[in-house]
């Protein structure tokens, strides 16, 4: 009855149908002592089979924690240097006098000598500025000549042609 | 993800890992090499793990392709895996002489199959997944899955049965 039963799940072993149970009961059949002499050649496969589910990883594997530099940390780096820096320029700044009337009256008086100079140079620069309006009146009437003496070359032209006739 | 919760997720399924690459790389070493690779692998995408639904079945698809890459890469430099796995067996009685020479015919039988029938018998015989476990870690079909399965055991055991009558007929 066993060996029948053995039999027909052999035959759906081979047909690869049988199901992970009826494996089971084949191993266990197989790896007993009493085997069916005409099944014989089938013990060391199963027993080739449970044996090999024991063999095992020994080795050890190294696990080391990574170690994560991410970008963003350099990032919160570099807005911290930032900050600080736009906090620092303006406090030095704000050491030196401000208005004219911080400045001592020697200084103040270079200011305005100064001032009136430069004031003084760029009059003389306007003065200048409109003698060269001149220059650009007699540059209108050259022109204007300029378009008269066309007519007189193309009369010129028109005088060859004649004589050439 | 800290390192004893990493170790308690990962223990379950190692040694399969190893049993499938040895299977396929055929020397210890190779397979243990292979196993510490994908277990770094699996430790250094650790904060992805949480997204795979199965971490097992990841791994052994893995494990999978990362010893076929093994193999194709040895096959490129013309330098096969031999076997070297040499055991200092002391007792060496003629009873468990014999007893493992007709259980080392069969891994000797399975190193013949071409690959995909080597890594289904494993994940299978060996590790015993059901077949829509298998599909998945595969990504084949069960039914292909099962012809394979069928073809394997059919070649492992004409060769045992020729082994087996070897010298009485």
């Amino acid at each position: 009855m066993v060996l029948n039963n053995i039999e027909k799940l052999i035959e759906k072993y081979n047909k690869a149908e049988t199901t992970l149970q009826e494996e089971e009961t084949l191993r266990d059949y197989f790896t007993s002592d009493n085997v069916a002499p005409h099944l014989d050649h089938y013990k060391p496969l199963f027993q080739y089979f449970s044996k090999a589910q024991e063999e095992q990883f020994t080795k050890d594997v190294p696990l080391k924690p990574r170690k994560t530099i991410r970008l963003y940390q350099w990032i919160s780096v570099a807005a911290v240097t930032v900050l600080m820096l736009g906090l620092l320029i303006p406090t030095l700044r704000e050491s030196g006098p401000k208005t004219l009337a911080d400045y001592t009256p020697e200084e103040q008086e270079l200011y305005n000598k100064t001032k009136s100079a430069l004031a003084l140079l760029s009059s003389n620069f306007n003065e200048g500025a409109s003698s060269m309006n001149v220059l650009e009146m007699a540059s209108d009437n050259f022109n204007a000549g300029l378009y008269k003496a066309s007519f007189v070359t193309q009369f010129g032209k028109k005088t060859n042609e004649f004589l050439k006739q | 993800m800290k390192q004893a919760d990493f170790v308690t997720l990962v223990m379950p399924f190692k040694d399969k890992v190893f049993r499938l690459a040895k299977r396929l790389l055929v020397s210890r070493e190779e397979a243990e090499d292979a196993t510490q690779e994908i277990l770094l692998k699996l430790w250094n995408n650790k904060e992805k793990i949480g997204e795979y639904n199965n971490v097992e079945a990841f791994s052994m698809t893995m494990t999978k392709n990362f010893c076929l890459d093994r193999l194709k890469s040895k096959q490129a430099q013309n330098l096969k895996i031999v076997h070297s796995n040499y055991t200092d067996s002391n007792a060496s009685l003629q009873k468990q002489v014999e007893a493992r020479d007709s259980m080392d015919w069969v891994s000797k039988i399975m190193e013949d199959l071409p690959e995909q029938q080597k890594i289904i018998v494993q994940l299978r015989d060996i590790e015993q997944y059901e077949f829509a476990e298998i599909s998945k870690m595969l990504d084949m079909n069960e039914t292909a899955i099962r012809v394979a399965l069928s073809r394997a055991r059919k070649k492992i055991r004409e060769e045992l049965t020729n082994t087996h009558r070897y010298g009485i007929k």
